[in-house]
């Protein structure tokens, strides 16, 4: 008994603050910027790097819904124009939204005001995997543990569709999972949302255009919120919820470089 | 002893030609008396196109005490091929034979076991008749945040008499991108074979491109994959054991492994700006430098964790609840883990000593001896002890090497591979044997790429653990193991 009085002692207070006190580690790869202006004519470099066909030239695109946020392209780049942040708000309410040109991105906002009604305070959420590689999956379930505590903003993830408000959808969708994945969101009762967590989720990703796979959750389902990332940190999948719920100020915490 | 076969090494590409082409039936023959008179292991068994429209089968065995593999391949034409099962002889090689007859038709005369693998159409499953038998599905989509797969369990009353594990939900079709993609892709996707196994696998598919590119990669670069590598182990063990208190609901112990685990992610990402360390390793070297701030962050927050780690795996083991409710569960002898043909730490906690850092070593690992653990009871309590064990050592490792290295140097890029090779690269990750094998062609184009994830071996063990024990045994069965669905599935 004293053991166990002395670890929890020992143990201390480890959640985290959110949003968090100190900037994630400077290797951290976050948000991108790119500065087009510093582009050669007709430097193709970044684009021929990118392992999955995520940057498109004139104008110079990021779509961070296909990006794996490896650092090819800024080590290909001749001139330095693109550069990683520690900035990890990237969710989006659309997939448009994704498409970075210039420091500017969309960040994700709030359900209208009778879904904000009916979720703001309380989220349940299933989550479905539908081909993830486990990465997005253990992040989601990172969000249980003490250092994020989801719990506390009053989401949970629940074990039925049927207790649910909504999906959480990571992996390429396989063929092999499509029914299943059909059949669970049917199963969660309307109104209802869906969002889709990490590269696969949304475009494919690393399995972009695979014939086993069907490039992402929209494929099947219509998707609320989009968490870009491979796979997302959990900093960016708890922002994405919390401002899909409005429980952000979007004045305050609009997105600077 | 002539074992025949052509001999190879890890991580050392062979010529193609060099491997003897047997008669099918005379292949099957070498398989057999090779795995059981020598007592080599079926560690992958790779298909390849032929120039004339048919299949090659290549065996990879491996001889663990003498650092060697064999290697033979039998080919069949184009449209039916058949030949003598090797299963009914060779219980491991059970999953393989199905994955050659599912994916090229080679159909094995005699299976016992002849099922789906990666696809869910008509599944057959065995269903136990009889007064109060009664059968349990579970899946696709499970209860927590996980992968999907269906379970199937027979039982008597509160007794489990068998259960069946159906995958095939998570197919990706990952071997054939493998093939056919860009390097730049290749990599991406060699990262997220099984995502909490990144270092492993990229390290993997790292080693067999610079085998096949006779590239030699800078041992200070080899020294920080090692110490990535462990911090992945570091943070699936630890994360294993937090899941395994979380089942026996011994919630403490639950939320400070859990907690710990985080700071090994965390770690792996100041390395590499990636909690699993993604864009790390790439063929012919390291994509960060290791600095001198963060060697001394490394030592502290190493020493930080050492110090946790004892802490609250002192209690976790203290408590006899616990270990009464660990012990005895879920026992998988010695003699069925050698049959089933387990590896890793399933294959330690069940007394078989397997280890390819020790058996087959490369890279840092050639330096620098680890000396496996393992335990003899084979039960849900020897996988969770064998954990806290190898963890500690994967600490002192680390830290070791968090001491030695000092500057890490760019790689010389594997640009153009060599003609005509097979290289098999073996990689001890965190779950176990990590097998890559590669086939170049004439003009040194990748024809033919086959992965073997620990789980491949293993999920057939997580089955028969669960045997004459009840369901609810299940849960503590399946986190000792902790497999990957996407890993088998591929």
């Amino acid at each position: 008994m004293w053991d166990t009085f002395k670890t929890r002692w020992q143990q201390g207070h480890r959640t985290q603050a959110f949003p968090p006190a100190q900037p994630l580690p400077e290797r951290f790869r976050g948000r991108p910027t790119i500065d087009a202006g510093r582009c050669a004519a007709g430097c193709t470099a970044c684009r021929d790097a990118c392992p999955t066909e995520a940057i498109t030239l004139a104008p110079l695109t990021f779509d961070l819904g296909r990006c794996t946020f490896c650092p090819a392209c800024a080590e290909a780049c001749p001139s330095g124009a693109i550069a990683w942040t520690p900035d990890y708000r990237l969710a989006t309410r659309t997939r448009e939204g994704l498409l970075l040109r210039d420091a500017a991105l969309p960040l994700a906002t709030a359900l209208d005001r009778k879904m904000r009604a009916l979720f703001g305070r309380s989220l349940k959420l299933r989550q479905v995997s539908a081909g993830g590689c486990n990465g997005c999956e253990l992040e989601l379930q990172a969000l249980n543990n003490v250092v994020f505590d989801l719990s506390r903003f009053g989401i949970q993830f629940v074990a039925s569709p049927r207790h649910a408000d909504g999906l959480v959808i990571t992996g390429p969708v396989t063929a092999n999972m499509r029914l299943a994945l059909q059949k669970t969101y049917e199963a969660v009762p309307d109104p209802k949302l869906v969002i889709a967590v990490g590269a696969c989720a949304i475009s494919g990703g690393p399995f972009l255009n695979s014939p086993a796979c069907h490039n992402g959750a929209t494929s099947t389902v219509p998707v609320d919120l989009f968490i870009p990332g491979c796979p997302p940190h959990p900093l960016t999948i708890l922002d994405g919820l919390l401002r899909l719920l409005g429980r952000l100020e979007s004045g305050r915490e609009r997105n600077t470089a | 002893m002539n074992l025949g076969g052509c001999s190879a090494r890890n991580g050392v590409a062979v010529v193609t030609t060099a491997i003897p082409q047997l008669a099918p039936e005379a292949w099957r023959l070498w398989i057999v008396t090779t795995c059981q008179t020598a007592r080599a292991r079926l560690l992958a068994l790779p298909t390849a196109a032929t120039a004339e429209g048919g299949r090659c089968v290549y065996a990879i065995l491996g001889l663990d005490t003498r650092n060697e593999l064999r290697i033979a391949a039998t080919t069949f034409p184009a449209g039916h091929a058949a030949y003598p099962a090797l299963t009914p002889d060779l219980p491991e090689a059970q999953l393989f034979e199905r994955v050659v007859y599912e994916q090229h038709g080679i159909f094995p005369e005699g299976h016992p076991w002849l099922k789906p693998v990666r696809t869910q159409r008509d599944y057959p499953f065995f269903a136990v008749e009889g007064d109060a038998v009664h059968e349990v599905a579970v899946g696709p989509v499970h209860a927590g945040i996980i992968e999907p797969g269906h379970f199937r369990f027979q039982c008597h009353g509160e007794q489990v008499l068998h259960l069946e594990i159906a995958l095939g939900y998570q197919h990706r079709g990952a071997s054939a991108l493998l093939r056919v993609a860009t390097p730049a892709r290749r990599a991406v996707v060699a990262e997220s074979l099984a995502g909490d196994t990144v270092i492993g696998h990229s390290w993997a598919y790292a080693q067999a491109i610079e085998g096949l590119a006779g590239v030699a990669v800078a041992h200070h670069a080899q020294q920080l994959r090692a110490l990535a590598l462990e911090l992945e182990r570091l943070a699936n063990h630890v994360g294993d054991l937090g899941a395994l208190a979380a089942d026996i609901g011994y919630l403490p112990a639950a939320a400070y492994f859990g907690r710990l685990r985080g700071e090994f992610l965390n770690l792996l990402m100041e390395l590499t700006g990636n909690r699993y360390g993604r864009s790390l390793v790439y063929p012919g070297g390291v994509c960060h430098a290791f600095t001198a701030a963060l060697r001394a962050r490394c030592g502290t927050k190493l020493a930080e964790a050492e110090r946790d780690l004892k802490a609250i795996a002192d209690l976790f083991f203290a408590e006899s609840t616990v270990v009464t409710r660990l012990e005895q569960t879920g026992v998988v002898a010695k003699k069925v883990a050698r049959q089933l043909g387990l590896v890793g730490p399933a294959a330690r906690a069940s007394n078989l000593l397997r280890d390819v850092r020790t058996d087959y070593p490369s890279g840092a690992y050639r330096f620098h001896y680890i000396p496996p653990v393992r335990l003899a009871s084979g039960d849900v309590y020897a996988r969770a002890l064998l954990r806290v064990l190898e963890a500690q050592q994967a600490l002192t490792f680390a830290a070791e090497q968090c001491r030695i290295v000092h500057r890490v140097e760019p790689g010389a890029p594997c640009e153009s591979l060599a003609a005509d090779r097979l290289v098999v690269s073996l990689i001890e990750g965190w779950r176990g044997e990590i097998v890559h094998v590669v086939r170049t062609d004439a003009y040194g184009a990748i024809d033919a790429y086959d992965v073997v994830d620990p789980s491949f071996h293993n999920w057939m063990g997580l089955a028969w653990a669960c045997r004459g024990g009840q369901i609810s045994d299940f849960p503590l069965c399946n986190k000792s193991f902790n497999l990957s669905y996407a890993g088998h599935d591929l």
